[in-house]
């Protein structure tokens, strides 16, 4: 091959990759703001703290606001616990044998399943078996199902990146193995688990399928309700609603709306998150 | 067995899976000295250093036969206390490993795990162990600034002041200097000449003249063999095996 000719090559490359780039970039600023503009306009603080309306225009989402936080709380406190410790177990304890690798597969299977079909698992077991109706609760509890592979291969993943050479560092100074991870391990794997948690909230704030049979459609008369009985429509699941059987006359701008406000919320939980985690592993590693 | 003897090994085979990689290693290690262990790579001398604290146990295919006798206790009984035997033998490692936190709490790090709280009693750990690891005066300015700041040397003698830390009876290194520059090194040998008077200090060197500089008895593993050990004069002087003078004359490793 001459010279110029793989000159000519390499040109080519670098277009290539440099356009892709910008697709991406384009895509999303397109979506943006196309979400934002058409969106925007509806949303004001009325229709943020105003009570959803059935069949008349000028309904609110205050409720199903502060159902999605409401239900992605609840789910992470079931998920985070197991999934942080399976992760723990995964990355430090387990050792390689024929059980771990099961629950390696395990995890993977379940981190694969479609959404929706847990949304109708859930909705047999909690809704139906456990009776607890469709209901705050079972969205939650259907909710930290569809979490929970992701919270372990997050945790094991950022666990994993923590330099070998720490953990053998503290055990050599007579550390149990409990001291070494909650003191060295788990501070050193904080920016990733942060990361990886804050994608988990975000993905959930923005879940339908799940909740759609578990949580519901609707919402309580109250607000704020704390009832874990209650049905317990969120944000998503009401874009999903308006945009497809509302019967109010102004379901489209509620649609709309409602999709500007979420992207919104989704972007100011990942920097409430975010912020913060950083300035936390700053302070760990001696502010340097 | 003498009582002078810190450490006492005997009938030491070391497994990884299927492959032996210790033989039937009997080796004393006397008290308030330096014992150097020598050979070329993968001869074992590492694996046999890391059995005297059991961080061997880390790795799961590992199994292990014979005696390692710590101060008259066998360290490898069903009732060993693996946590606080590791207080007791110390171990620095052949790369720097500070922790990513300050320089005070690397050194505090020891001490704190093992129960101590009060403030005004960790400055003075802090201090003191830096003063024996000779970092005191480059390190006092900066106790709050990152560990990872510092240089490889600092950094190794950071690492040594943080085991120092937690008072062990015995220091084990494993090639603490072969990641750092020659003045760095320096500083680290005359670091554990002085440091033997109050531990027992066992080091693996890939440097035979390190081992002949500092230490006091060397003995030199080939292929998971311990062919000789001896006092170290005698063992530079006059080897009583071939294969120690091909090694130490530079004729293999």
């Amino acid at each position: 091959m001459n010279k110029t000719h793989s000159k000519l090559t390499d040109r080519v490359a670098t277009l290539y990759f440099w356009l892709s780039g910008i697709l991406i970039v384009g895509i999303l600023a397109w979506f943006l703001f196309d979400i934002l503009s058409k969106g925007l306009p509806n949303i004001s603080w009325k229709f943020i703290t105003g009570m959803p309306s059935e069949v008349a225009a000028g309904g609110g989402v205050a409720p199903m606001l502060f159902n999605s936080f409401y239900i992605l709380f609840l789910s992470l406190v079931v998920s985070l616990p197991i999934g942080v410790g399976a992760g723990i177990y995964l990355a430090v304890y387990a050792k390689k044998n024929k059980f771990t690798d099961l629950i390696r597969l395990s995890v993977e299977a379940l981190a694969s399943v479609p959404s929706i079909v847990f949304g109708l698992f859930g909705a047999l077991l909690f809704v139906s078996w456990f009776g607890w109706k469709i209901s705050i609760i079972s969205g939650a509890a259907t909710l930290s199902l569809l979490n929970l592979p992701v919270l372990v291969r997050v945790t094991e993943e950022s666990l994993r990146t923590v330099p070998a050479s720490y953990w053998e560092a503290s055990l050599a100074l007579g550390s149990s193995r409990w001291q070494a991870i909650r003191k060295v391990l788990l501070p050193s794997a904080l920016p990733g688990l942060i990361t990886g948690i804050t994608l988990v909230a975000g993905r959930a704030l923005g879940e339908t399928a799940v909740l759609i049979y578990t949580a519901g459609t609707a919402s309580s008369r109250a607000f704020p309700d704390f009832g874990l009985k209650e049905m317990g429509s969120t944000l998503a699941v009401h874009l999903w609603y308006s945009g497809s059987s509302s019967l109010a006359p102004d379901a489209d701008q509620i649609a709309k709306g409602s999709a500007a406000l979420l992207i919104l919320i989704v972007l100011i939980f990942n920097l409430a998150i975010a912020l913060p985690g950083r300035i936390i592993s700053k302070r760990h590693n001696g502010g340097n | 067995m003498n009582s002078t003897h810190k450490i006492h090994v005997e009938g030491l085979n070391l497994f990884y899976g299927d492959n032996q990689a210790l033989y039937d290693i009997g080796l004393d290690m006397p008290a308030n000295s330096i014992t150097a262990l020598i050979g070329p790579s993968g001869c074992g001398k590492s694996t046999f250093l890391r059995t005297l604290n059991r961080m061997n146990d880390l790795i799961d295919s590992v199994r292990i036969t014979g005696k390692v006798l710590v101060e008259g206790t066998d360290i490898y009984a069903p009732d060993t206390d693996v946590v606080s035997l590791r207080k007791r033998v110390g171990m620095v490692f052949q790369r720097p490993n500070p922790f990513p936190m300050s320089i005070y709490d690397n050194i505090a790090y020891g001490p704190r795990i093992h129960g101590i709280k009060k403030k005004a009693q960790l400055d003075e750990i802090v201090e003191r162990s830096l003063k024996q690891a000779a970092l005191w005066d480059e390190a006092k300015d900066r106790l709050n600034k990152s560990a990872l700041g510092l240089s490889g040397g600092q950094q190794q003698r950071l690492c040594i002041a943080r085991l120092l830390a937690v008072e062990p009876d015995v220091l084990l290194m494993d090639e603490p200097t072969s990641a750092l520059d020659p003045i760095s090194t320096l500083k680290v040998e005359e670091l554990t000449g002085q440091l033997k008077e109050r531990y027992t200090i066992i080091i693996v060197t890939h440097n035979m003249q390190q081992a002949a500089r500092i230490s006091d008895t060397t003995a030199f593993f080939l292929n998971g063999v311990l062919v000789e050990a001896s006092d170290t004069e005698k063992m530079f002087q006059t080897p009583s095996d071939k294969r120690t003078e091909d090694y130490i004359t530079g004729r293999f490793g």
